[in-house]
């Protein structure tokens, strides 16, 4: 299949069900409280452009924040793993138990201890709690499989341990991290806006905020714009992250060939 | 003449319990091409590990009389860092010795003309046969200009011919800079016909069970891997070999 057509059939296939939709709602009069028709959403979109795109810039500042803080804090608690072994056997039980409480759970403490006038601190912590496993889980693994007989070479010409972890055990968990940073980045935008929702009518001014105070007003177009914009948010931080993701292994790692190579 | 590298009474038993090798004595000359010849699994890639400092001996002492040489080492695999260059791969060793860039690269690129892959230096690893990358592998090793080049079947996994030709590069190399080579094979005839000595070793764990001496006078060459005395040595050799496993 030529390029082309790869991008045209899933747009093609999105304006033939925008089309349908919009028919239908017509067609049956379906209420807008209960199925706004396209037309109607983009019209809400429009009515609320500013308040909408503010609203997205403050769930795009917290997401960014929260895998900034994974990736440091993440990163740098597998390095440590990597350089101690008795580091690693004391703590990961415990990132493992952060992991598997559902984040949601423990959202209203951490609304509690930090306050809500001060919420968006309180959104980047709930974001970096949950984007904060994979990211330490993969580069961890990526650390320990480096190449031994590599370890070996850098040994025997008496490269510091510094030295072997900065040229040779970062480079090698490179495409692990990647990876992880994909799921992470997802996950950071799934916790703002988990937090949000848990904060309710709160000091929130991010999208999920929007979502929840169109539902309460009943004007479902807005709500589904604001729906809109969370997917379009996470489609750009997935995309962004494949594009960093290509532009640092396409050279050397397996996973970048091109099939037909 | 005293040795360049000197075993006296080695051997290495892991913490699991399992002997790899030893008790064996071996003595190393200066510009002797020695070939560990045993069958899998019978210790001799340990034994390069201790000589290398990569692995203590469990007991024994490893000297080097003179003075530790400059060790070369070359793995089975390529073992190349998949990200860097074929340029980047082969001047690591004298990055980490701190070498200046400029100078380092360098003397990165004549190893690798003396490999024989100039116009390769920007290649990556992916993109170079298996052949090629063992030549990147060999010219890292010579990059920090070794006395000692340590090899570890290095041509195991390559097709007959490239093992020929990277065979008798090895040879040219070896004579160009009087090299001193400790080459782990377990093919009679590789070591026949690179060595000037084979050490053949017996089953786990590895003690040496017989010693050729290989002198011939002439450089070897394809036409000596079909004559007369290499047959007569290399029977010479596998039945050494075969005695070893008895």
């Amino acid at each position: 299949m030529n390029t082309a057509l790869r991008y045209a059939t899933p747009v093609l296939l999105g304006i033939v069900v925008l089309a349908l939709w919009e028919f239908t709602v017509d067609h049956f009069g379906i209420p807008p409280y209960v199925l706004p028709a396209p037309s109607a959403i983009a019209a809400a979109f429009a009515d609320n452009f500013s308040s909408l795109m503010a609203s997205l810039w403050t769930t795009l500042r917290v997401t960014l924040e929260a895998m900034v803080a994974a990736f440091v804090g993440a990163t740098a608690l597998a390095v440590l793993f990597s350089l101690s072994k008795a580091i690693e056997n004391a703590l990961y039980p415990y990132a493992v138990v952060l992991q598997v409480t559902p984040v949601i759970a423990i959202t209203p403490l951490i609304l509690l201890w930090v306050g809500f006038e001060r919420i968006n601190i309180a959104l980047v912590i709930i974001g970096f709690i949950v984007a904060f496993f994979p990211i330490l889980s993969n580069t961890t693994i990526g650390l320990r499989s480096t190449d031994h007989n590599l370890i070996d070479l850098f040994r025997l010409y008496g490269a510091s341990r510094w030295q072997i972890l900065w040229k040779l055990q970062l480079p090698s968990s490179l495409p692990y991290l990647l990876g992880a940073m994909k799921i992470s980045g997802g996950l950071a935008l799934v916790g703002a806006v988990v937090g949000e929702f848990t904060a309710g009518s709160g000091t929130a001014t991010g999208l999920a905020w929007r979502i929840t105070e169109a539902g309460n007003r009943l004007e479902i177009a807005k709500m589904f714009a604001a729906l809109a914009l969370l997917a379009a948010l996470g489609i750009a931080i997935f995309s962004l992250l494949t594009l960093l993701e290509w532009a640092l292994l396409h050279r050397w790692h397996e996973s970048a060939l091109k099939k037909d190579q | 003449m005293t040795a360049l590298v000197s075993l006296v009474r080695i051997a290495k038993t892991f913490e699991n319990g399992t002997q790899a090798f030893g008790p064996l004595d071996l003595a190393v000359d200066a510009g002797q091409f020695v070939s560990l010849l045993g069958p899998s699994g019978c210790g001799k890639s340990t034994v390069l590990r201790v000589i290398a400092g990569l692995l203590a001996p469990s007991a024994g002492t490893v000297s080097f009389p003179q003075s530790r040489p400059e060790i070369g080492f070359v793995f089975q695999e390529p073992t190349l860092m998949p990200w860097r260059s074929a340029l980047d791969n082969v001047r690591l060793p004298l990055e980490l010795k701190g070498v200046a860039r400029a100078d380092a690269e360098m003397r990165a690129r004549e190893a690798i003309l003396r490999v024989g892959l100039q116009g390769f230096e920007a290649a990556f690893p992916r993109e170079l046969s298996g052949g090629m990358k063992m030549r990147v592998s060999i010219a890292r090793a010579l990059a920090a200009k070794p006395k000692l080049l340590l090899m570890d079947e290095p041509f195991a996994a390559l097709d007959e011919p490239t093992r020929q030709a990277l065979n008798d590069d090895l040879l040219k190399l070896w004579r160009e800079d009087g090299l001193t080579v400790i080459f782990v094979t377990h093919s009679v005839f590789e070591s026949t016909y690179l060595s000037t000595r084979v050490v053949v070793m017996t089953p786990r764990p590895g003690r040496i069970a017989a010693e050729i001496s290989l002198d011939f006078p002439h450089a070897r060459s394809e036409a000596f891997r079909l004559s007369p005395e290499f047959s007569k040595a290399a029977a010479e050799v596998s039945a050494a070999l075969r005695g070893a496993h008895a």
